[in-house]
This record gives C-alpha cells, structure tokens and sequence, in this order.
C-alpha cells in the first residue's frame, strides 16, 4: 500500500509537515517515492497568484532548451526558486540536474484571453515540454499552472524533503498533498508518482484502480489533449474528477456517483433516481474498480477524500475551524495536528465524500444517498 | 444378402455406419423398449438362426446339423435408418445390454447421406472437437499481494449490463435535464437465452424456458432475458406482464408478427427488446429453416401459416435494398411500433464483413446495439455444409467490432452481444467472461441451455443433432406430443434456474480474483493471455507460455 496525506490550511504550512506525517505512517510504505502537491501558495508566491508556475526536473541541456522554448513563447521568467543541494544525493535519491519551481509572467498577448483560453493554452504548453523532455530524456514536467507547485522524486520521503531542504526554501502552501510510495514496479517513471494533475484537479490515491484498462480507452477519446500519459492506474481519478466537472458541468458530489455508483435498491430509492441512472449508464465506462482511497484538490481550493465502493482502505480527516487534515492512518494526523478533538476524527465510509471546503471551517459529509444539487 | 446378391453403391454394412449398436443376449430381457424408443428406428426385433453342428460322443452315430433360432436386436443399415447415437436405448433398457458405439475409423456412411439429391440438413453445431479459442483463453490479471482479492461469496457484486443506446455522457445528461427523449436502454443480466424460437422447440421446453426465466427474474432478481427466435410469440405471453422479460425477434419470414403485431393495443408491458435477425453463425447468408413434420396446427397458427409445410425463411429480408435502408428502415420501424420505448438492434453472423454493419450502426441514432453470432452457434436445422464449412469465429469479429467501437469513442454508446458457441465444451462461465473482456457487453447462448435445463443429447461429433425432423428423442425440439410428454416444463424451469444460478456464482470466482465487482469488466482485455502468441496478436491480449 502507499500511505496519503494532504493538510489544508488557512496560514500557510511547510510540506515538511507533510512528509513528517508520511515518515510516522512509514510502516506503510517503503520509501520508494514521493510526490508532493502544494496549492494556495504562500512566501514568496503569496504575490504572484496569477502567475503560472513550471514544476519539473531538468538536465543542464534540457534547461537551456526550455529557456528558448519558453523565450520563444513569449514568457519571461518573474521568480524561481533555487535548490542548493549536496553534492551527493543521500542512498536511494538519484542524482539529478536541476530541480526547478519557476514562476512566468504571460506573454503580453494573452493579457486579452479569457481563463477559458489560458488554461487551454497552458495545458498544451505543458504537454509540449513533457514531448520535448521524453523525445531527449531531459525534462520532466509535473505541473505548469498558477498557483500550484508540484515535486516527485524516488526515495523516502522525509529523505528526499530534507536533501531538497524544503523547509528552508520558502516553499510554503495553505493546501499540500504528499504520497509516500509502496513500489510494485522494479523501475520507477516519475510521471508515475501520484499526485496527478491536469488543469487545476489533482488527486493522489492508496490502491489500485483494476478498471484502468476501459476506462482509459474511454478517456483517450474524449478530445481532450490532456487526458494522456496513463503513466498509472490512479492517474484516471484525476482526469475523470477533470471531466466530470469540466466536461459535464457536475459538483464534487457527482463524483462517488461516477466512479463509485449506487446500485439496486439504494439506486432505485435515491431522490434523483432518474438523473442517476441516466448518469450512470452513460458514465459507465468510469466506473473504477479494487480498493481505492483517493484524496483530490480543486481549482476552489476545496480538499476532498472518497473510498472505493467497498472501503478496502484506510483514511481519516481530523482537525479543527482553519486547519484540517486528510490521512491514511491516525498517526500521521496526530503528527501533523496533535492538538484537536479526536472523537471528530471522521473516517469516510464506502457512501461518504468528505470536503473541507476554501473557508476551512469544517468537514461537510456528503453521503450518495443524499439529494443532489442538480446542474443547470 | 447372400455372396451372390446384388448390391447398390449404398448398401452399407454395420462396419460403414457411423455409430454401431453393441448388444449383448445374455443380459437383453427382450422387452423391446430400445427398439419402440429409438428416434430413427435403427433398430428392429431380430430373429437369429444358428446352425449347430452336433457331433455324438464316440463318434457312435451321425454328425447332425441342428438348427435354432433366437430374438434380439438387428441394427439397419440403411442410411436414413443409421443409428445417430443418441443412446436412447441404453436409456430405457432395464439391463444396460446395449450401447451405440463410435465407429473405430472413419465411416462411410457420409457419402450416402444424399439419397434423392438432397444434402443432409441436421441441428446442433458445427462438427469440431477439442478446445476452442475461447476455452484457451486463461484470466491472468490476479490481484495477490499488491491488494486483496474480492471474497465471490461475501462480497457485493454488480453483474448487469446494458441493453439500448447510450448517448455520449453531456447529450445524455443535457436531453434528460431537459426531459427530451433518450433512447430506452435495459438493465439486463450479461448471460441471454439466445433466440430459439416456437416451433423449433416443443411447447414443453418453450414453457419450461419462460418459466425459467420468469422465476429468476421475480424470484432472485436477476434480471434474465430470454429471444423468441423467429417464430412468433405465444398470445396469452404477449398479453401477459412477463413479456417484459422476452426479446421478441423478426427475421427474413416475418414469421408470428401479424399475431404480435395486432397484439400490440393489448400489451400490458413492452417486451424488453426487439431483434432483428440478419445472419445465423451457424448458417450465415441462409435463412431459417423449419421443416414440414414440425408445423402442426399451433405452430401453424401461431406463425400464419399452412399446417404441413416447410417454412423456410429467405437468406435476406424481402424489404432489404441495401444496408442503409435495411438497417435504418427496420430499426426506425419497429422503434415506432413502440412509441420508441423498446430498444431495437440487428442479429448478423460473425463475418469479415462485421465491421461495415457495425460502422452503419455507429450512424443510426435508433441502432440499440449489435449482437453477432459465432460460427459455432448453435441451429434447429441447417444444411451440414453450410453449419460446417460457413461462418467466421466469434472472438476475432467480436475484437474487431469492439476496437472500432473504441477508436471511435463508441464503446459505451453501442452495446455489443456475443454468441456462437458459448459454453461448448461446457465452459460458460470462463467463455462469457473472455468475451465480455474482449468487449461484449452480454453474452447470448441456446444451445448450452438446451443441454444443461432440458438434456440435449447433440454433439459437435455427430451425435443425434435431428432436431429438425421433429424426432428429439428428448422432447426439446419436437412438435410430436408422444414426445414432448418426455420433457416436463416444471424441470426445465428448475434447470434454468440450477444453470444462472451456478453461471453467477463461476463468474464471480473469475472476476473476483481480478478485483472487479464494481462493474461488468466489459474491455478489460488486460487480464487476459493465451499460449498461442497468433491469437493473442489477433486478440490484443498478453501471449504467455
């Protein structure tokens, strides 16, 4: 299994919190990766929420190449940040060039485009990158979008946070998600490492999606560019999450009822019975599979957890009005917040979606049985 | 006949048959069941004269000669006389004295079975033996360590697909929202009782069929459908609640529809689905076919016809000028007989020209799926060249139509139902699920159904399959009352019943150790290999030894 953890917070926290968290539950993975997701910036981000930030690992070569790509493209680069790093990587940390955290400003034209056009845009740059970096072998791009910072890398967490000294680097968020890997393939592609990300959505989840194979014949051929790499069974909750509300214009409380639907009677007696069916049927495709715990972020800045239709996994949110936090295990939330009221700690159950939502002042329990708010 | 006598090219002998009566005196009782029983009179009452030399002790008087006679069994000879190794009289015998057996080499009898110019016409399946494509195929994708497997006893399964057209998710969602017609679309059980119609089977296996299927529906929940075949439907059934339960098919002869058509006000539900019968994988590019012994006064009224004559339907539908026309006029026109709210998809044989049907349907907004019939489907009555020699396999046309479907984004728009050969070397459950994974969304069988709820005694090795001369020695297929007492209604049904039971419970013991259950792994061609590295290029499925 991997272990999950994401923490939501109104002042803005270090992901070593993060990893700190992953490193108690580390009976529950082997250290073999981490990726980390952080939103809602603060520190030297706090004043360039606009700005599109490239997260990503790059050779000397391939830097130079993104400079005159991103020249090319009109960008100007309005802050970076700069990893000093030991010369030896700590045992089982590659050695690697550059990791880079860099924040653009628009090119002038696109002062005129609306966010529609400007998310279009940026998504087809990033996928341009990740083509250019597969083709040479010396880019790898997680993310390029405001607001948002991405880093992976093979190794134990706590290990990886430290050599890249994470603490010290001004790197703070009001939102991180961190995975710790449980490694069932000999080599590991970053592109791989949870959490994923397109267009804002990001999720990170413990299990396995055994559905992968449909659902992702199903995705790659719904004319979006963005649905690609596949790179892991989990990688389609993101691009489904995507989907659903990019796509079919469905609130978060859609997606259990996507992924995860009701079936039999429970269906048959639900208040918007019909809609569900409807949805279900022509949904079907995205119907996952296997014991699935996933954790996912939205552009609103809402954090969320949902389990798969049998809860084979485990997952607890607890916390306190401004500070909540989402974990595989009880430790890591004790870790991270030791002093709130345990006997609210909520563990979502197989109907549950549970939300901590952008005001940050409590987890809303959204169960499948409920009536929905319908789309327009 | 005697050295000097005359023999014709088809005089045969007991070495030249196909199958051979073993019988043994000692234990015959000569009580004559085998021979009243047997459905083609291959054997009579035999009497035997012996000779007996008899020679005196010491020689002391003449060497005498004498003669005997006793009663048994004498096999024919003729052609249409030939045993057809049903077994029937070992059924009946009180003392297990005789045995059809295979004949040790190749027989002989295959080329007399022409008699009068007319090439043999049999039931049953194409003659092969061993196992299929299907039967290698082996479900590798195992959850072990990496996550725990699902528990096929505990755990909750959902094993119901799709019947009808599904529109892509945002036209869905938008024409409900806006309470605009969708296409009618069942949730139906993935295992169908493909279509066999009435008359083809004998009042008592049609009964005991519905009723079958009625109990499971209304009793376990499982929501089984069953296809009338071409040859109409029952009126009390078509004015009956249990309708609901029934896909009713139309074919090239258009037998029964003026009795369902004027049923039509009556209804008190709609069927479930109407299919279009274009092609047969047992006999693709021919027609149905019922012969004359089979059409009896019910059958005849049911139907609209004459009593006691052949009903052949034509190898095409009268109406058809060319596939758009055919499809789109067929489909358009029995969805408007039901006010749009039945689902109505085309039946054809697997064949290379699978895909164009299929593309045709990709642009018909009324299409509610395609089901497409194996080579080795099953028929009440064929010509043995076409049943042997025509056809394509069923799992190639079905990749094939399911990977187009997938490159066009269609896979969950159009629904596609596999048949043709399920379950033959009695593997259901293991065939149905490499089918579904390869992209079927159910699966259709008959033939499997007539073995398993009624004893079919037919083979793919010539064993009876005369389910078209209305002799089944099993009541299955005949119209013949003395015969179809054998079968009792009430049986069948319970066999029904015993089979989904036994399919659902192997078909979870496959997909639960896949870790699906959420879900009918429809596509899910990751969990499947072959140890034939051909098929699995063919298949787009993992090659392993």
């Amino acid at each position: 299994m991997c272990r999950l953890f994401a923490i939501t917070s109104e002042d803005p926290v270090s992901p070593m919190v993060a990893l700190e968290a992953l490193d108690v539950m580390r009976e529950g993975h082997d250290g073999s990766g981490v990726g980390l997701f952080l939103r809602d910036l603060g520190g030297p981000f706090e004043t360039m929420k606009d700005a599109p930030i490239l997260s990503g690992i790059f050779t000397e070569a391939g830097l130079r190449r993104l400079d005159v790509k991103m020249m090319e493209k009109g960008f100007i680069t309005k802050y970076k940040i700069s990893f000093k790093l030991d010369k030896t990587p700590p045992e089982g940390i590659p050695k690697r060039g550059i990791y880079l955290i860099r924040a653009y400003e628009y090119p002038d034209e696109w002062e005129e485009w609306t966010w529609e056009r400007k998310q279009t845009e940026l998504t087809r740059i990033r996928l341009e990158l990740r083509g250019m970096g597969e083709e040479e072998k010396d880019m790898i791009v997680f993310s390029f979008w405001p607001d948002v910072i991405m880093i992976k890398e093979i190794g134990d967490p706590l290990t990886v946070g430290r050599y890249l000294k994470l603490d010290a680097n001004d790197i703070q968020a009001r939102i991180v998600m961190a995975q710790g890997r449980q490694n069932t393939n000999y080599a590991i592609n970053l592109y791989a490492c949870h959490p994923f990300f397109v267009q804002g959505f990001s999720t990170m989840t413990n299990g396995e999606n055994t559905a992968f194979i449909p659902i992702r014949e199903f995705l790659q051929k719904r004319g979006f560019e963005g649905y690609m790499g596949f790179n892991s069974d989990s990688e389609v909750f993101t691009h489904i999450l995507h989907y659903m509300q990019k796509e079919l214009g469905l609130g978060l409380e859609f997606y259990k009822h996507i992924i995860t639907p009701l079936a039999g009677d429970a269906l048959a007696s639900h208040p918007n019975a019909d809609l569900l069916t409807q949805l279900k049927q022509t949904c079907r495709r995205l119907i996952i599979d296997g014991p699935n715990c996933v954790i996912g972020s939205l552009p609103d800045h809402s954090l969320f957890m949902v389990q798969d239709r049998k809860k084979l996994r485990p997952g607890v949110i607890g916390g306190r009005p401004g500070t909540y936090a989402y974990s595989s295990e009880i430790c890591g939330l004790d870790s991270a917040i030791p002093d709130r009221d345990k006997s609210k700690d909520f563990q979502p159950m197989y109907l549950d979606t549970a939300i901590v939502g952008p005001d940050r002042q409590e987890v809303q329990i959204c169960r499948q049985t409920e009536r929905l708010h319908l789309p327009h | 006949m005697s050295t000097n006598g005359t023999i014709t090219p088809s005089s045969l002998s007991l070495k030249d048959l196909h199958w051979q009566i073993d019988w043994n005196k000692e234990a015959c009782t000569l009580c004559g069941q085998c021979t009243a029983v047997c459905p083609v009179k291959a054997i009579e009452l035999g009497v035997f004269r012996k000779r007996q030399v008899e020679v005196p002790l010491g020689l002391t008087g003449k060497v005498e000669n004498r003669y005997s006679l006793f009663y048994g069994v004498r096999q024919k000879t003729e052609p249409k006389h030939a045993c057809i190794g049903c077994g029937m009289c070992s059924q009946v015998c009180p003392n297990d004295a005789i045995l059809p057996r295979r004949n040790d080499e190749s027989d002989k009898q295959r080329y007399h079975t022409d008699q009068g110019g007319q090439p043999l016409t049999r039931g049953g399946r194409r003659k092969s033996e061993g196992a299929g494509i299907l039967d290698r195929i082996k479900f590798t994708r195992i959850s072990m360590l990496t996550d725990p497997a699902l528990d096929a006893g505990r755990h909750e399964f959902e094993i119901k697909t799709l019947l009808g057209r599904v529109l892509p998710p945002k036209e869905q969602l938008q024409r409900h929202l806006k309470g605009e017609w969708v296409p009618p679309v069942r949730e139906i059980y993935p295992l169908v009782i493909g279509g066999m119609s009435f008359g083809a089977l004998s009042p008592t296996m049609w009964e005991g069929l519905q009723m079958g299927v009625a109990y499971l529906n209304e009793e376990l929940g499982m929501p089984v459908r069953i296809c009338t075949g071409e040859g109409g439907c029952p009126p009390r059934l078509l004015r009956s609640e249990f309708l609901k339960y029934v896909i009713l098919q139309v074919a090239s002869g258009y037998f029964g529809w003026d009795e369902i058509i004027h049923a039509i006000p009556e209804m008190k539900v709609d069927p479930c689905a109407i299919e279009i019968k274009y092609g047969q994988g047992a006999k693709p590019g021919d027609g149905g076919l019922l012969m004359w012994h089979k059409v009896n006064k019910l059958i005849a009224a049911i139907r609209g016809v004459p009593t006691g004559v052949s009903l052949p339907s034509p190898p095409t539908h009268q109406t058809q000028y060319s596939i758009e026309e055919s499809v789109a006029k067929m489909i358009q026109s029995m969805s408007m007989a039901w006010g749009f709210r039945v689902p109505v998809y085309p039946k054809i044989s697997a064949s290379s020209t699978s895909l164009a049907v299929l593309n045709n349907l990709t642009r018909n907004p009324y299409a509610a799926g395609l089901a497409i019939d194996g080579e080795d489907g099953g028929t009440g009555a064929a010509y043995n060249v076409s049943m042997n020699h025509m056809g394509h396999p069923i799992a190639s046309s079905l990749r094939d139509c399911y990977k187009t479907l997938v490159e066009i984004g269609m896979e969950n728009e159009l629904p596609l139902s596999a048949g043709g050969g399920i379950g033959k070397n009695g593997n259901l459950a293991a065939n149905a699920a490499s089918l579904i994974m390869l992209g079927a969304s159910m699966v259709q069988t008959g033939k499997y159904v007539m073995q398993a709820a009624a004893g079919c005694l037919g083979s793919e090795s010539d064993r009876c399959n005369v389910c078209n001369l209305g002799i089944c020695p099993k009541g299955i297929t005949s119209q013949d009352p003395r015969l179809y007492r054998r079968l009792d209604p009430e049986h069948v049904a319970q066999r029904v019943v015993d089979m989904y039971l036994s399919f659902d419970t192997e078909l979870k013991k496959i997909i639960a150790p896949l870790g699906r259950s959420t879900s009918l792994p429809i596509g899910m061609s990751d969990a499947l290999g072959i140890d034939d590295r051909d098929a699995a290029e063919r298949l787009d499925i993992k090659y392993m030894v």
